[in-house]
């Protein structure tokens, strides 16, 4: 148990650095859903189960598609594959 | 480029002005401005570049902008390496995980683990905790909630009363219509959205018996219906969820939660039985009043969720 728990924590790490270094902005945002999922495996881990179920609900799912909403909105992800419905 | 001209051209216009504000702080020529608004103009990707970027391209260039550059570098780890030695700090300052001895040293905690059950009759000690002894707090938390949506609604839902340009309609169309049919997707939406529906139901319900809760079990909600969003698009959802149906259970949901807020003081201050009796404890018609309120919480939760969403995305309902 304490070796899952390093690993999950050391994952949730290289999460959080690598959204901040990734250029592209739909990629970060993807890692950013991954340590969202991660952490809440921590949570389950730490015996919080309401934490864990919020933060899959809010941090994984509805702030990511908002985010999601917000990059399509600036246009942002335009140049990925999404010209085939416009063009 | 069309449907979208209107926003680009904000865009540009947004980018092109802080430009020159950079440009006249640096003291730049002029010629190099001049030429910029031109390859600006020419450049059609020049709305996508992110005006942070260029700003920073900008101070580069500057001799100023460069000490600046490295004292915000600098300043900045120093700041990220004081606020992590300030948390490992107060992390190391906490009770160890799973100690026994954790209620001997914290007074707080250990009137919650002892008198929650007795005082709210909830199994779910912190449901007890956030709807009982904090009720007031939630209370705030969903005006909160409420309140954001107001003003996002403000701000960003498109005029309808005769004053929509062009513009505006085919930008709305074309979000309307964004939505390509995607097989794979209704197909999982089709059999995963009842269960996520249901599972969000059953934690808003079992709120005072089992993890979870009105905000836990409204976001699922609110997930659940963005999901069919993404699959049906906004035609199937508008049978279930217009501005009218968010007003409606919004409203009902906060003023049913603050009437019976004020009624548990009520009672609870002039000592009155109150007609919400504990019940059997574990069952789930008992902790009073807790499951109503774990209702209206859900209620809010879950429209604000979907309401987000709709005003970000298309600016209406």
């Amino acid at each position: 148990m304490e070796i899952l728990n390093a690993i999950l924590l050391f994952v949730v790490i290289v999460c959080a650095i690598s959204v901040s270094l990734t250029k592209n902005l739909l990629s970060a945002l993807i890692i950013f859903m991954t340590q969202s999922l991660v952490m809440c495996i921590i949570w389950i881990l730490l015996e919080s189960p309401d934490l864990a179920i919020t933060e899959a609900a809010v941090g994984a799912g509805v702030t990511s598609l908002l985010l999601f909403a917000a990059l399509k909105r600036i246009q942002a992800l335009e140049d990925k594959g999404d010209d085939d419905g416009k063009k | 480029m069309g449907k979208n001209d209107g926003f680009a051209s904000w865009l540009e216009k947004g980018s092109q002005s802080l430009d020159l504000e950079m440009q006249d702080a640096l003291r730049e020529p002029e010629e190099i401005a001049q030429q910029e608004r031109e390859m600006d103009l020419e450049d059609e990707l020049a709305p996508r570049r992110r005006p942070k970027l260029r700003a920073l391209e900008a101070a580069r260039r500057g001799s100023k902008g460069t000490v600046f550059r490295r004292l915000y570098c600098v300043l900045a780890v120093l700041m990220c390496m004081g606020l992590i030695v300030f948390m490992v700090f107060s992390v190391s300052m906490m009770p160890e995980f799973g100690d026994p001895d954790t209620l001997e040293h914290s007074e707080l905690s250990s009137f919650y683990v002892r008198n929650t059950i007795r005082d709210s009759g909830a199994a779910n000690i912190i449901c007890g905790i956030i709807l009982d002894y904090r009720g007031f707090d939630t209370l705030g938390e969903s005006h909160v909630l409420f309140i954001a949506v107001c003003t996002v609604m403000l701000l960003l839902r498109s005029p309808n009363d005769g004053e929509a340009s062009e513009l505006d309609a085919a930008d709305l169309e074309e979000h309307r219509c964004e939505v390509r049919n995607d097989p794979i997707l209704q197909i999982i939406a089709r059999f995963v959205v009842p269960v996520i529906f249901l599972f969000g139901v059953y934690v808003v319900l079992n709120g005072h018996l089992s993890p979870g809760g009105g905000f836990s079990g409204g976001a699922i909600l609110g997930g659940g219906m963005l999901l069919y969003l993404f699959a049906y698009g906004y035609r199937r959802t508008e049978r279930f969820m217009t501005l009218r149906t968010f007003r409606i259970v919004s409203c009902c949901a906060l003023v049913s939660y603050s009437a019976l807020k004020c009624y548990h003081f009520y009672t609870g201050v002039n000592e009155i039985e109150s007609i919400f009796t504990r019940g059997v404890y574990g069952t789930l018609f008992s902790g009073g009043m807790l499951p109503l309120l774990d209702i209206a919480v859900g209620c809010v939760v879950a429209c604000t969720m979907y309401a987000f969403f709709t005003l970000f995305r298309k600016g209406d309902f």
